[in-house]
């Protein structure tokens, strides 16, 4: 067989279920309190920092890092259930989402001691934000044509150059990016790019936001000038981020995140058309539960693989890629059925403009993070095409 | 792809490679291969696995017996297998002993109903029944005013119209005109018509699984060998793309079906999260089949279409079993209407369940 693909029926272990329990009653109560409404998922201003600091409070940021760091020590398991609550409840994520999901982990690989000790307990505590220094005006997908400099100088970098569609940066404390440190190798074009740990909102740094179609301010440009960065904030191999990036990219392409972005449409149509559906409402219903439930048992296995210390590389690929594909298509799969509910639904209004949002939100899923092409481009490589 | 971590699945796999290598047997215009890997296959105990010791069979369990309908389906197996397997099971739920030869299920689809009447014959029409004129015995499943029961009845009591699935499999309508069973008892309480289907349907969406994973095999094999434009296809972008999605697809319904084996393997009872599992699985299963099966004759092009490549043995079969014991449109009508009925928010809780 040329294709090794495992997707085993692992189950969340019976503790995930308390968590789960705790995790609905926060909510819950956050909801009762007015944080925010878990039917408008359009929100103006999606920071929440004092609901980060509830988060943190429970001891569900950072959850599956050592104690020492301010972390719980539990699973990845865990942390999904966390996760996919959160997502389906609409909860404001974006203060805390990435430093948990995806810098935190960068920085307790490749950072140096003391700054973990300085940035780590403080992610956990819900207290700062980060941002992904990736994209560049003339490098998305291909990242490793990215141009921003990082030049050596007298104890650290200076640093020239724009960042793009960064998200959150107009909120966020810290960002790690990718700079140049070198030119490409003629023998390796990914060669000469470092990975940086950059201190957010100092002189040298100018952050302009960038209007989504969504009506939204989520990403920006971010302008480096001669901005400095000390060298204890380089993270890991000078010149060798490219052999850093890969193995991240299963926790980030594989969570409940990839498919529930636009899950509430889903309820919000169950809900208009009642406990007595007709045959096309109830069929279309049918397959996207279903298709739904596989997604989720995807994902499941994925994290299942990662808590068992694997790194399922193109399975985290393919449940990104059909992931993203099929909440890219729900909202309109939604809108179909919708066409047919019945004037008198209470929740019309509710479920209109949610529509209108998630339809205009749809385009970026298959986007943001890696795009279908990219993805694709793993899986087959994984299959060993190229 | 999941690996012979059993001994059951080891058994079988060496049975078919030994017996029903897809070349070989795709070469066999007269169907001589199929009484000698029968033969193996009932020597091994594999069609009765579901069947306890004392009731005749093997008595492996859930489990092992799902693992090998994936395996069957990896060489889109054209014997049956699969039938005899669930007509053992459905027996045992009786306590009714099996006989050994083919047996099939009656009825095989939801639609479908046979009547027990006061002086205990059974009548009725069964429409799609795998394997029917090979079957020696039928296992049925039949509704009487006190209840639901389970019987054993000998093929030669129905009447046969026979037919061809769109995979080139028998797929027979039976009808049981007042027919006098060999066995029958009450099924246990709360085991109904649908008990049967979802089983079935979880059979079959393993069996989809195990062709979908050779379809994704071959294609990337032959992408490799092919040569055009001067170069092997494997080379260009919309191919790659394209086989990426087929291994999506692939994976899709490995991940469902195993999902929802899994969870009838460790089910205390047929509840809403054991339907979820079998309906989805059923469901995405038969799309995968038809999207993946897609991608798998693109890539192989004009020769993927001929009798003579044994592609059509995975892709044909895969889309003929979509139809067996419900099909997706009718599971996912049924699934809609369960959630509809559960409400809103109880939605998401049914799908964390799990």
């Amino acid at each position: 067989m040329t294709a090794a693909l495992r997707f085993d029926p692992i189950r969340l272990p019976e503790k995930c279920e308390q968590l789960r329990k705790e995790v609905r009653a926060f909510l819950a109560e956050e909801i009762a309190a007015g944080t925010f409404d878990p039917h408008k998922p359009n929100r103006e201003d999606t920071d929440a920092p004092e609901f980060s600091r509830r988060v943190g409070a429970k001891g569900w940021l950072g959850m599956t890092w050592p104690k020492k760091y301010g972390g719980q020590e539990r699973s990845f398991l865990e942390r999904y259930v966390v996760t996919e609550e959160m997502r389906v409840a609409n909860a404001p994520t974006r203060r805390f989402f990435v430093a948990d999901r995806q810098s935190g982990p960068v920085l307790l690989k490749y950072a140096p001691e003391h700054i973990k000790m300085d940035i780590l307990p403080r992610i956990c505590r819900g207290e700062i934000c980060f941002a992904i220094g990736m994209s560049e005006p003339n490098s998305g997908s291909d990242l490793f044509a990215a141009k921003t400099r990082a030049t050596k100088t007298d104890g650290g970098y200076l640093i020239n150059g724009t960042k793009i569609w960064t998200s959150s940066a107009h909120i966020a404390d810290y960002m790690i990016a990718i700079f140049r440190t070198s030119p490409a190798t003629k023998e390796n074009r990914r060669h000469g790019l470092t990975q940086f740990l950059v201190k957010m909102k100092q002189p040298g740094i100018k952050v302009n936001p960038i209007g989504q179609i969504t009506g939204q301010f989520e990403f920006n440009e971010v302008v480096f000038t001669d901005f400095f960065v000390p060298d204890d904030h380089v993270l890991g191999e000078v010149d060798g981020a490219w052999k850093q990036a890969t193995s991240e990219l299963a926790y980030e392409r594989s969570g409940p995140e990839r498919f529930l972005e636009t899950y509430y449409v889903l309820t919000e149509l169950v809900r208009a058309v009642g406990p007595n559906p007709d045959t096309r409402s109830a069929e279309g219903i049918g397959r996207l539960v279903a298709q739904l439930h596989t997604m989720r048992r995807m994902s499941v296995s994925v994290a299942g693989m990662l808590q068992a210390g694997k790194e399922p590389v193109v399975e985290a690929s393919i449940v990104k890629d059909i992931g993203t594909v099929w909440e890219q298509q729900l909202p309109h799969r939604v809108r179909d059925l919708a066409a047919f509910v019945e004037e008198t639904a209470t929740n019309r209004e509710t479920l209109e403009q949610q529509l209108d949002f998630a339809i205009k939100t749809a385009p970026k899923l298959t986007i943001q993070g890696g795009t279908t092409e990219v993805l694709r481009g793993i899986i087959a490589r994984g299959l060993g095409l190229r | 792809m999941a690996e012979s971590d059993n001994i059951v699945v080891e058994t079988a796999e060496k049975i078919f490679s030994d017996l029903a290598d897809p070349q070989t047997i795709n070469n066999d215009k007269k169907d001589s291969w199929q009484a000698p890997l029968w033969q193996a296959l009932s020597e091994a105990g594999l069609p009765l696995s579901w069947v306890p010791d004392d009731l005749g069979g093997s008595g492996a369990s859930l489990a092992d017996g799902f693992a090998l309908l994936n395996a069957a389906g990896r060489f889109a197996v054209a014997v049956p297998l699969a039938e005899t397997m669930l007509a053992g099971w459905l027996l045992s739920q009786a306590k009714i002993a099996s006989p050994e030869g083919e047996m099939t299920v009656l009825p095989a689809s939801p639609k479908d109903r046979i009547t027990l009447d006061a002086d205990g014959a059974l009548s009725g029409r069964a429409r799609g029944v795998p394997f029917a004129k090979a079957a020696k015995h039928f296992a049925v499943l039949a509704h009487g005013k006190d209840g639901v029961s389970i019987a054993l009845v000998d093929a030669s009591k129905g009447r046969f119209e026979a037919g061809l699935n769109v995979g080139y499999d028998h797929s027979d309508t039976v009808t049981l005109d007042k027919v006098q069973p060999v066995a029958i008892k009450p099924a246990t309480k709360g085991f109904d018509q649908t008990t049967l289907m979802l089983m079935g349907g979880v059979a079959r969406s393993l069996q989809i699984a195990g062709a979908l994973e050779s379809m994704l095999d071959i294609s990337v094999r032959y992408s490799n060998e092919r040569v055009a434009f001067e170069k092997k296809i494997s080379k260009f972008q919309a191919v790659q793309h394209n086989l990426a999605r087929l291994a999506g697809e692939s994976a899709a319904a490995l991940a469902a079906a195993t999902s929802a084996a899994d969870a009838i393997a460790n089910a205390k009872a047929f509840n809403d999260e054991v339907y979820l599992e079998a309906a989805s699985a059923k469901i995405r299963c038969a799309e995968a089949a038809e999207k993946g099966g897609g991608i798998a004759h693109q890539v192989h092009g004009a020769i993927g279409f001929t009798m003579e490549h044994i592609l059509h043995r995975y892709s044909l079969r895969a889309l003929a079993w979509r139809d067996d014991f419900g099909s997706e449109s009718h599971w996912a009508v049924e699934l809609g209407k369960l959630v509809a009925n559960r409400g809103a928010d109880e939605l998401w809780p049914l799908v964390a369940s799990r």
